[in-house]
């Protein structure tokens, strides 16, 4: 990996939340990863699981309690200057998952797109902002002539489209996506899953994919995490991990996903994970090329001999 | 036939809008069995929710069933009245919604919440009803449940909660289950649960469960016959083997692709292009016509007939009329039809 652009670094990041008298709910508790240019991470695990309070403070929506996130060689939590705190703005962005609250109901298409342009001032006339925002929403696939629009007059996968096309519109370089197809239908999900796959293709993009429907996550991904309770448990290349889990709670999640194929169902059982006090205990260890498992010092030899030994067969 | 607990017949419902009538549900006909689950699967909008609030007769006002004929265990449900409806819901018939924060009564105990109907329809004791509720709610799984059928819905997970939904739609043991989406807004883990809980329970008490999602991987896992439905109609139904392994409709080729597989590689996913169509203004020809890459000039003009393929399994598509031309499905399908000839034989 050393050959190539890191482009976003969390290094233990802790971010909790106090409750009045009930102590604090410790949401991600110490995590690291890496995110290469132009690749896409796949995030994972139930709701709860801490995996959208981490993408909310890699774009800065939390302040982290502990840890830093380092974006293109710069602590984002050392961002002091307004020119900076743009420009951070600009090269980050968000796309949320339920597209019927994240538009703005009374404004216009062009209007919610446009916003972007008119803070970075990336346009250099009026017409060279219709321009723009007419080429984005043929990009996303959505009719151009269309912008004058309210967000309430398109369906759930056409906004989910606006949304994209909104982010897309400041030109970033990290778009962290959170749950962007759970909202939507089956062969909608496809469709924007296509889109997506395709302008990181045109445009170099990175992406943080959070999702916990793990069949379109392995689709997207190049690499995945999985987390459980504040913690991610196990990281490797995407056909790796579903091959190879070797975390008890990553076979469980992936033997919870309902193929769809009766032959294959009838036989299949769920493996239950029992969580006991301590399974969360040590650190993230390298056990084979990029696959990463949450483990003490003294496991790690077991798990490299399981992971060997489940290659082999 | 005997073994027929519910049976529509050419069912239309329409609503009343301002840009006019929804022809939300255009002609549905299936039979459910004793103790089988049928799916109903298709888009947003293709009717399936429609279709089962009809059979409960829990449609909104501006609703109306126009045509066709219900018929739960011989009894017809249209001419039914709804004070004779209150005493079928929840006690022969019950429903599971898809949100289980919204179908539960936030100020209310979830205990007395199971408790009701019981009283209600079986006339138990408040005592004898609110012992019960507290076997159910350890029958669908909550733990501690001794202690905890005193709290109310916000203190439980989503998944408990929808495990009450299922507590209070069993209390009185109905022959019919209806889950409309029960397990769309929870994680995969808890959603395996449930599924589990669903089918123990139909196999203890012989319950017929229509169950409608969108995920094909749970259709997979819970249907004995699946009904694909578009633009309120049903395109294609069979057994979940027929539908999986010798789909017909081109648009259950399309759902079928559109859903990531295990062991596929790492070629474009398929999208049906399009969104579905306008049921204000429903086309004179076949619905799906306008989506469809595998579209006849006679779709355009005329509506498909059922052609039938075996016993159970029927498709509405042209491409079946013998005067149709031989049309190769999507490879991966041909590959799913080769999956189910090695497995019984016959024709490759």
């Amino acid at each position: 990996m050393s050959d190539q652009n890191v482009l976003l670094q969390v290094k233990g990041l802790k971010k909790f939340f106090s409750r009045e008298q009930k102590g604090e709910i410790r949401a991600v508790n110490n995590i690291n990863f890496d995110i290469v240019e132009g690749e896409t991470l796949g995030l994972v695990g139930e709701s709860g699981c801490g995996k959208t309070t981490t993408g909310r403070c890699i774009v800065k929506l939390y302040h982290p309690t502990n840890g830093e996130i380092i974006f293109d060689g710069k602590d984002i939590a050392r961002i002091r200057s307004k020119r900076d705190q743009l420009e951070f703005c600009r090269n980050v962005q968000m796309i949320f998952q339920d597209p019927y609250a994240s538009l703005d109901p009374k404004k216009k298409v062009q209007d919610i797109i446009g916003e972007g342009i008119d803070v970075h001032h990336l346009a250099k006339s009026r017409e060279d902002r219709n321009h723009q925002i007419r080429g984005l929403l043929a990009t996303v696939g959505l009719n151009p002539e269309h912008a004058g629009r309210y967000p309430h007059e398109f369906s759930g996968g056409q906004r989910q489209r606006i949304g994209i096309a909104r982010a897309l519109a400041v030109k970033p370089k990290l778009i962290v996506c959170d749950e962007p197809i759970s909202a939507l239908d089956v062969s909608i999900q496809a469709q924007v899953v296509n889109l997506l796959k395709k302008l990181q293709k045109e445009r170099n993009l990175t992406y943080l994919f959070i999702a916990h429907d793990l069949s379109m996550v392995k689709y997207i991904s190049d690499r995945i995490a999985v987390m459980y309770r504040g913690v991610i448990v196990e990281l490797g290349d995407t056909d790796e991990l579903y091959h190879y889990p070797i975390h008890r709670y990553t076979k469980s999640l992936l033997s919870a996903i309902p193929h769809a194929d009766p032959y294959k169902e009838i036989n299949r059982s769920r493996i239950i994970y029992q969580f006991h006090e301590g399974d969360l205990n040590g650190e993230l260890h390298e056990i084979g090329k990029g696959h990463f498992v949450l483990s003490q010092d003294n496991q790690v030899e077991a798990y490299k001999e399981q992971l060997k030994n489940e290659k082999k067969n | 036939m005997s073994e027929t607990i519910l049976s529509l017949d050419d069912v239309h419902v329409s609503f009343d809008s301002l840009n006019g009538k929804v022809h939300a549900v255009r002609g549905v006909s299936f039979d459910l069995h004793y103790g089988e689950t049928l799916a109903l699967v298709g888009e947003s909008g293709s009717g399936k929710s429609v279709t089962c609030r009809s059979i409960i007769r829990l449609l909104s006002k501006n609703a109306s069933i126009d045509d066709g004929s219900i018929l739960y265990e011989g009894k017809n449900i249209l001419a039914k009245s709804q004070r004779e409806m209150r005493s079928i819901r929840g006690k022969e018939i019950s429903i599971i919604f898809q949100d289980p924060m919204t179908s539960l009564n936030p100020t209310m105990r979830v205990s007395k919440q199971i408790a009701l109907p019981m009283i209600h329809h079986l006339h138990l004791s408040k005592h004898e009803a609110m012992k019960r509720a507290i076997e159910l709610l350890k029958r669908v799984g909550i733990p501690n449940s001794e202690v905890r059928y005193k709290d109310y819905p916000h203190q439980f997970s989503g998944g408990q909660r929808q495990r009450i939904v299922i507590a209070i739609a069993l209390a009185c043991n109905p022959k019919l289950l209806i889950a409309d989406e029960p397990t769309t807004a929870l994680d995969v883990t808890i959603q395996a649960q449930i599924i589990e809980l669903m089918k123990d329970i139909q196999k203890k008490n012989g319950t017929s469960i229509i169950f409608i999602t969108h995920d094909l991987g749970v259709v997979a896992k819970v249907a004995d016959r699946v009904a694909v439905m578009y633009a309120g109609k049903i395109v294609e139904i069979g057994t979940a083997e027929e539908i999986f392994y010798l789909p017909q409709h081109p648009y259950t080729w399309g759902l079928l692709q559109s859903v990531p597989t295990a062991d596929e590689a790492d070629e474009e996913l398929y999208a049906i292009p399009g969104a579905p169509p306008d049921l204000i203004h429903p086309s004179k020809g076949d619905a799906f016509y306008s989506r469809n890459p595998y579209a006849l000039e006679a779709d355009r003009y005329y509506e498909p007939p059922y052609f039938q393929l075996s016993p159970t399994h029927f498709a509405a598509t042209w491409l079946l009329d013998e005067r149709a031309p031989k049309v190769e499905p999507p490879p991966s399908i041909q590959r799913r039809y080769a999956t189910f000839y090695k497995k019984h034989g016959g024709k490759p």
